[in-house]
Formats: structure tokens, C-alpha cells, sequence
């Protein structure tokens, strides 16, 4: 079977997903302005233990073999390490993200001590000034102190996880050596116009030109640096970038929101791709197999707007919440299509129209700003 | 977080041969999931996900263990000796990806 016979497979969906994001809690020490899911304080309806273990057991028996974990801040949850330990001890993997506040030297060694357990640290800059205007002031030492504490605690390969965008693009080979100076992975993703995204999307996503500069990078780097598969749009450019070169959304990929509602990926949590709740009968596995929101989007999808492009097939029209959350209609080109479609559609789109977030868990930053500075 | 996730393992590869001969099993850490297309493959310690790409691929890679060699393996699960090649290739690329091992018993 060749490798686009398989891709046609997945697209017609899986038993059970490959990669299931589960975003823990709402609750995060940080207020990162391009936060996909608006996370900020908690919410009163979070799943409990109990019930998180239920979930874990249905993951188990649909043999999901690993799971990514993230927030908010995952660890700010009480029950962290006993439904980490329920996770792995049941067979099922943990990936899980993190800013690293909760990294210690204590924690590092308890996690380096677990097996099937991976952490990305979430770093934006390779300086404080870089990282720190997007993900808040002190994240920069924060998330190096935990890169440090990991390294002395020998938990091996971790992973630095960069949201790419227009104030990074130029740090990338510097991200790489600080990578390497841990022993650690470098991961790379692309900014969404998700949560707070939506908000700072315009000022923060690459250039054009920097789309181009991304694509040779990771030509030249892109077998040793992780990336979700998450920039198959550039694929328009020429060569393929390895990975898949599909949307997984409700067909391998999938997220379960901190209150149990199940989204059809990490990056569109609004109504229109809500697909059920864990609480719901059936659970999960119901969810999954028969929401009328995941058989459709396993359904031939049309190209709309691209079907004349020669491209097409190469960026498969790019991401289904990029697209979402600028207004731009489903079928028609990614808002960063690098054939330039993308701005014409930016364009028209009526002011005001794009669809906004489901939620928003966001802190009254304004508040939290002026206890800081008068603090110092 | 990704979009599809089947390639985040960058690790280096063992050289490896597999002939008919050879006596192999599943690698104790990895663990296979029916699929409609034949199924997934995944190893909890190096973190490779594979796809058995045909269900034959998927029934040989299960019975390994349970047959002498590779050549008995294959007869067993009616394998046609002009498709013989081609699954020891394929079993030299699960070997490689570390999902399938030389037996320990083996010999």
C-alpha cells in the first residue's frame, strides 16, 4: 500500500485516535497572549480524579497508546502525579506540556524516575525579551530552570517546544544549539489563531518571506526536529516536508477539553467542532466512533476555493482552524497560504465576523499587571 | 498537540539482516492495534509508531514467536513463496524500527 493509499485510510478515520490531547485544567500561572485554549483560572466543572481515571480506563480499552497531556498548566492540578502514574501504570504513554514553574529539583527527579513519560517545555524565545513579551515576565527563567532541573536529575531527552513566530523565525538555529547543549529535542509548531490567538494572531504569525525561511529550515533540519506534522501548508512550496501531510482533526487527532467536552483537535474549541462530552453515555468511545461531527469530517472533504490550484494536493488547503478562526470559510485557502490566496480571503472577510472562542478562561489581566509593578 | 503525529521519533537505527532463517518475535515493549486498513504499531520505549500496512503483514508480525523461523512463519500463516522477499524486507524494516527482535532463544 503506498504512502498516499494510507494517508486516503486515516483520513476515513481511525478505531481509536494516535494522538489525543487532553488539556488537564483551565488553571495556568501564565497568561500567554497566544494561549490556545484561553486558560487562565479554573473551572468549576473540571473533571475530577474519579472521573479522569474513568476516561483513562475507556483509553486503555481502545488501546490509545499514548496520550498528550497539557492546559493551563497541567501541573497545578493536585492530582498530577496520581493520574500520571494511573496513565502509564494502565499503558497508556504520557506526553505532557508544560511552562515548568512545578519543575524542581524534587519533581525532576520524581519524573526522571517514570518510564513512558515525555515533557516538553514550552520556550518562545531563545532570550528573556523574546520569550517573555508573549508568554509573561519571568517565563524565560522559569522554563530554563526546569530545563536545568531535568538536565541534573538526568531525566534524558526532553523536549523544547516553540510556537514559531514572526519574533522567533530568526532564532531558530539558535534554538537548535540551546536544544542540543541539553541533550534535548527541539519541537517547533506553528502559531494557530486559536484562544487568545485569535487577539494577536495579526502581529505574531510569520511574514511570507518567513514562511519561506521556516520551510528551508526545516528542509535542511527537518529529520531531527519534531513538529506535530503542523506545517504541511508549506508543503505548497515544493518537496514535502516529512510527516503526514493531512488534517487529523476527528480522524487520528482529537482533544479532550478540562471539562470533558471532546473537540476535534487542540486548535478549534468552539461549538461548531464540539463533538461530545466524556460525561455523556457511552463515554468517549461513543464520542469517537459515532458523533455525527467526526463521521462527517470523515467524509470526503470538499476543495472548494482550491480545487483549481496545482497545489492543493501538497497543502491539502491547510488548517481547518486557521482557517475557522479568521473567517475565512472552511473550503476555501489557509489565511497563510504560501501561494498568496491567503490574503485576498483575508481580505473580504467582513470585519468583526470571525467566529470567536467557545470559552475564555482568561485572568483579569489588567489587575494582575499593576500588582506586578507595584510589587517591584 | 500536532495535527497528525505519526513521525516524532528521530532516533538512530540499528543495521540489521533478516533472512528466512531467521527466528524472531514481537519486541516484548511494543503493542499492535487492529485497524481497518491492518493496524498500528507502537514501541513504548523508543516511541515509534508503525503501520502494518496489510493484515497478512499483521498476522506474520503476531505469529513469529510461535514458529521456528521466519520460512515456517510465513507457510504457516499460507504466504505464497513468491511473496516470500518481500515480507522478509519488511520484516528487516520492522526489525530496524525495533518492532520485531531476533528471539532470545533463539538456536
Amino acid at each position: 500500500m503506498s504512502a498516499s493509499t494510507l494517508v486516503d485510510q486515516m483520513k476515513r478515520g481511525l478505531d481509536a485516535p494516535i494522538c489525543l490531547t487532553w488539556e488537564l485544567t483551565y488553571a495556568c500561572n501564565l497568561q500567554c497572549v497566544h494561549c490556545l485554549s484561553s486558560s487562565g483560572q479554573r473551572d468549576e466543572h473540571e473533571l475530577s480524579t474519579a472521573e479522569a481515571k474513568r476516561v483513562l480506563d475507556e483509553l486503555r480499552d481502545l488501546q490509545v497508546f499514548y496520550i498528550n497531556i497539557g492546559g493551563g498548566e497541567p501541573m497545578v492540578r493536585r492530582d498530577f502525579f496520581e493520574l500520571l502514574e494511573y496513565s502509564v501504570g494502565n499503558g497508556i504513554g504520557v506526553k505532557f506540556s508544560t511552562n515548568g514553574a512545578f519543575i524542581d529539583a524534587e519533581k525532576a527527579r520524581r519524573l526522571a524516575a517514570m518510564d513512558y513519560l515525555d515533557i516538553q517545555i514550552s520556550l518562545d524565545g531563545v532570550d528573556a525579551a523574546t520569550n517573555d513579551a508573549v508568554r509573561g515576565v519571568g517565563s524565560y527563567d522559569m522554563a530554563r530552570r526546569a530545563m536545568d532541573n531535568l538536565a541534573a536529575a538526568n531525566f534524558g531527552p526532553f523536549k523544547i517546544s516553540v510556537v514559531v513566530t514572526r519574533h522567533n523565525v530568526s532564532q531558530l538555529d539558535q534554538f537548535k544549539t540551546l536544544a542540543d547543549s541539553y541533550g534535548a529535542q527541539l519541537r517547533i509548531t506553528r502559531l494557530r489563531p486559536s484562544g487568545r490567538g485569535a487577539d494577536t494572531w495579526n502581529e505574531l504569525h510569520p511574514t511570507n518571506g518567513q514562511q519561506r525561511e521556516i520551510y528551508d529550515w526545516l528542509m535542511k533540519h527537518g529529520e531531527n526536529v519534531l513538529t506535530g506534522d503542523s506545517f504541511f501548508h508549506l508543503n505548497a512550496f515544493g518537496e514535502s516536508l516529512p510527516g503526514l501531510n493531512m488534517c487529523g482533526a476527528g480522524r487520528v487527532v482529537c482533544l479532550i477539553d478540562p471539562v470533558g467536552d471532546v473537540y476535534a483537535c487542540p486548535f478549534v474549541i468552539h461549538d461548531e467542532f464540539k463533538a461530545g462530552n466524556v460525561r455523556d453515555e457511552g463515554g468517549f468511545s461513543r464520542v469517537w466512533k459515532q458523533s455525527d461531527l467526526f463521521l462527517s469530517l470523515r467524509e470526503p472533504q470538499s476543495a472548494g476555493a482550491c480545487a483549481s490550484c496545482g497545489s492543493y494536493d501538497a497543502c491539502q488547503g491547510g488548517c481547518m482552524a486557521a482557517k475557522f478562526f479568521t473567517g475565512i470559510p472552511l473550503d476555501g485557502p489557509d489565511p497563510e497560504c504560501v501561494g498568496g490566496d491567503g490574503e485576498h480571503a483575508l481580505s473580504i472577510v467582513m470585519p468583526g465576523s470571525a467566529p470567536k472562542p467557545a470559552m475564555d478562561h482568561s485572568k483579569p489581566v489588567t489587575l494582575t499587571r499593576k500588582t506586578i509593578a507595584i510589587a517591584r | 498537540m500536532a495535527c497528525a503525529a505519526s513521525t516524532e521519533h528521530p532516533t538512530a537505527e540499528p543495521v540489521v539482516t533478516v533472512a528466512l532463517d531467521s527466528s524472531l518475535e514481537l519486541h516484548p515493549q511494543v503493542a499492535v492495534r487492529p485497524e481497518p486498513f491492518g493496524a498500528l504499531a507502537y514501541h513504548y520505549g523508543n516511541r515509534r509508531l508503525i503501520f502494518l500496512k496489510h493484515p497478512d503483514v499483521v498476522r506474520v508480525v503476531q505469529q513469529l514467536a510461535e514458529h521456528t523461523d521466519v520460512a515456517a512463519t510465513l507457510g504457516a500463516c499460507g504466504i505464497t513463496p513468491d511473496r516470500h522477499a518481500s515480507f522478509v524486507a519488511a520484516l528487516a524494516s520492522l526489525q530496524k524500527s525495533e518492532i520485531v527482535r531476533e528471539r532470545i532463544d533463539a538456536g
